[in-house]
């Protein structure tokens, strides 16, 4: 573990106790050990699920943010950008829309993974092939769009205006009344996926030389492609059937980590994934404390911080070496 | 003494387009041959097809006894080093890191050991870059990215580097350098495959050269034997003048043939 691993672990960790104590009543761990006590509830059922979630979540997000500009060679590829989160979201929406999540809890996670895992192997069929940043944005434009509609077009077919304001409030975003089922069922996806992520370290290096170099030095493109389609699936996919599109988690933590791990790609997954998941910890506990009339959605809330952040990368030029230098 | 690396009677399409068409040759160690030709000539192709990239229409690429395209890929990276042209570094990455992208194929599981830091020591001493090792590539200069990216392909320490127009962009102090670097790795016993335009420099640093044009072999030897000017008139529609001056083939090209074939 590095020296930039541990601070930000340590933060985690901090950050997760502050936010398993703090709300409009003060949880201490030490009610855990008194099951009767009425904050026991509270810290067990509310607060922990969120935390968790928050964890799960936002470091899935991080660590595919990382992998993804890694593999794009473009400091602004995320799941959200490149639309993956966007078709899991569709598939997420279908699922609910056809009653799936009655019959089965897991229909959500599987079928959001595997709108994700369709929106990858779109993104790979349209850009894969490229070396440039531009393509990979636009195949993502594009399926930002095709998933956007999917999801209009089953909320304007939805049964009714129950089944309409559930699917509504679900796209927003949120770790809002999350319970410990839902982390139970989010997180074989998500570990699974993270574990996959970190297979691909060493091919991701070598494609800082290009794909002609990366293939010279005996990786597999086509391998590693695959691979990054998978984990990105199980990851995203499942994050988003969770919780909602939370955009620019993915975006930011890898860009601001860069410069800390040397700008290598394979050093900079595992700080991506604590630091994932110390962002959306914070923002969610942001949101949750904040003296809002109605509690503020938190992919509201990331937008509202990543929509600037995404802008300032773009004007400074974060696709280095293509757009700015003018190689 | 390394295997020896050839293809024969190799045949390369891409699209609706014969790029190789039969060209069969065996490279040796120990030698820098120098691929020449016209653009399109299907010389990056020839490097690619060595370096066990490019799939065959026809006939095959050999290391040794062993096909190139049955070998696993991470011993065929470990035995071939690819240098392809117009490299763009995506990150900001120190000199030593890109340097220690070479041992990628030599790597475990669990990253770098000790040997493969030794190997990008030397190489980065090799290549002149060791004093700068911390710097960023971002902040190099073109003469100084040119030679850190030839480190990278010292640091595998492979029995054959193959560098798809190294030169480009150099000026001719550092062409002069790097071309040094490809010597010292001949001098080791490595078979070095260079793609270049430069004629002189050529002419200068091949052991051999093989001239390329419209996907076949046109001119394979000493580089006093191969570039006539019957030849550089018929492959590149010059007008040159070739002769040996104190010790030293030089070619003047004198001007464009009229007539375009």
């Amino acid at each position: 573990m590095t020296r930039l691993e541990g601070v930000l672990l340590a933060g985690l960790a901090l950050l997760a106790f502050g936010s398993l104590w703090a709300g409009p009543v003060a949880t201490p761990l030490a009610v855990l050990a008194h099951p009767d006590d009425p904050r026991f509830i509270i810290l067990t059922q509310l607060r922990l699920p969120r935390v968790l979630l928050a964890v799960l979540v936002g470091g899935a997000m991080g660590l595919s943010g990382a992998a993804l500009q890694g593999y794009s060679r473009n400091a602004l590829a995320d799941p959200g950008v490149l639309g993956v989160s966007s078709m899991a979201s569709a598939g997420a929406v279908i699922a609910l829309y056809f009653g799936l999540t009655a019959v089965t809890p897991w229909a959500l996670p599987v079928s959001a993974a595997l709108g994700a895992a369709l929106g990858g192997v779109l993104l790979m069929t349209l850009a894969g092939w490229s070396e440039s940043a531009t393509t990979f944005i636009l195949a993502g434009v594009l399926l930002n769009t095709l998933g956007g509609a999917a999801t209009a077009l089953a909320l304007s077919l939805a049964p009714g205006p129950w089944a309409q304001a559930e699917i509504i409030n679900w796209l927003m975003g949120s770790l809002t009344d999350r319970s410990l089922d839902e982390v139970g069922l989010a997180a074989p996806f998500i570990l699974a996926g993270c574990g996959l992520i970190f297979l691909t370290g060493r091919a991701l290096d070598a494609l800082t030389l290009g794909e002609a170099a990366a293939a010279g030095l005996g990786v597999s493109l086509r391998g590693l492609r695959v691979l990054l389609v998978a984990a990105v699936a199980l990851s995203a996919g499942a994050s988003v059937a969770v919780s909602g599109v939370i955009g620019f988690v993915g975006l930011i933590v890898p860009h601001l980590l860069r410069p800390h791990v040397g700008a290598r790609p394979s050093a900079l997954l595992r700080p991506s994934l604590i630091g994932g998941a110390i962002l959306l910890l914070a923002a969610d506990t942001a949101v949750r404390l904040a003296p809002t009339p109605a509690e503020l959605k938190l992919g509201v809330a990331m937008a509202v911080i990543g929509a600037p952040f995404f802008l300032l990368v773009l004007v400074r030029g974060g696709v280095q070496g293509r757009w700015s230098a003018g190689r | 003494m390394s295997a020896s690396l050839r293809v024969e009677g190799l045949s390369v399409r891409l699209g609706a387009r014969e790029v190789l068409d039969g060209v069969s040759l065996a490279l040796q160690a120990g030698q820098v041959t120098v691929i020449l030709g016209p653009n399109g000539a299907g010389k990056s192709t020839l490097i690619g097809a060595l370096a066990g990239l490019v799939p065959p229409r026809a006939g095959s690429v050999w290391l040794g006894s062993e096909r190139l395209e049955t070998l696993d890929r991470r011993l065929r990276a470990r035995r071939i080093a690819l240098l392809p042209q117009h490299t763009d570094i995506a990150w900001p990455i120190s000199v030593r890191s890109l340097a220690e992208l070479g041992r990628i194929p030599h790597q475990g599981a669990f990253g770098l050991g000790e040997p493969d830091r030794l190997a990008v020591d030397r190489a980065l001493v090799r290549a002149g870059v060791d004093a700068f090792a911390d710097r960023p590539v971002a902040e190099l200069s073109g003469g100084e990215r040119a030679r850190v990216l030839i480190a990278r392909g010292l640091a595998g320490e492979a029995d054959w580097l193959l560098a798809d127009e190294p030169l480009t962009g150099l000026d001719p102090g550092h062409a002069l350098d790097a071309l040094a670097l490809f010597r010292g790795e001949a001098a080791r016993g490595a078979g070095v495959l260079l793609s270049l335009h430069d004629l002189d420099l050529a002419a200068r640093i091949a052991d051999r050269v093989i001239v390329l044009a419209e996907g076949r072999v046109q001119a394979d030897g000493a580089p006093a034997d191969a570039l006539t000017s019957a030849l550089l008139q018929r492959v590149y529609g010059v007008t040159a003048e070739v002769r040996v001056t104190a010790g030293r083939l030089r070619i003047d090209i004198l001007g464009r043939d009229g007539h375009g074939e």
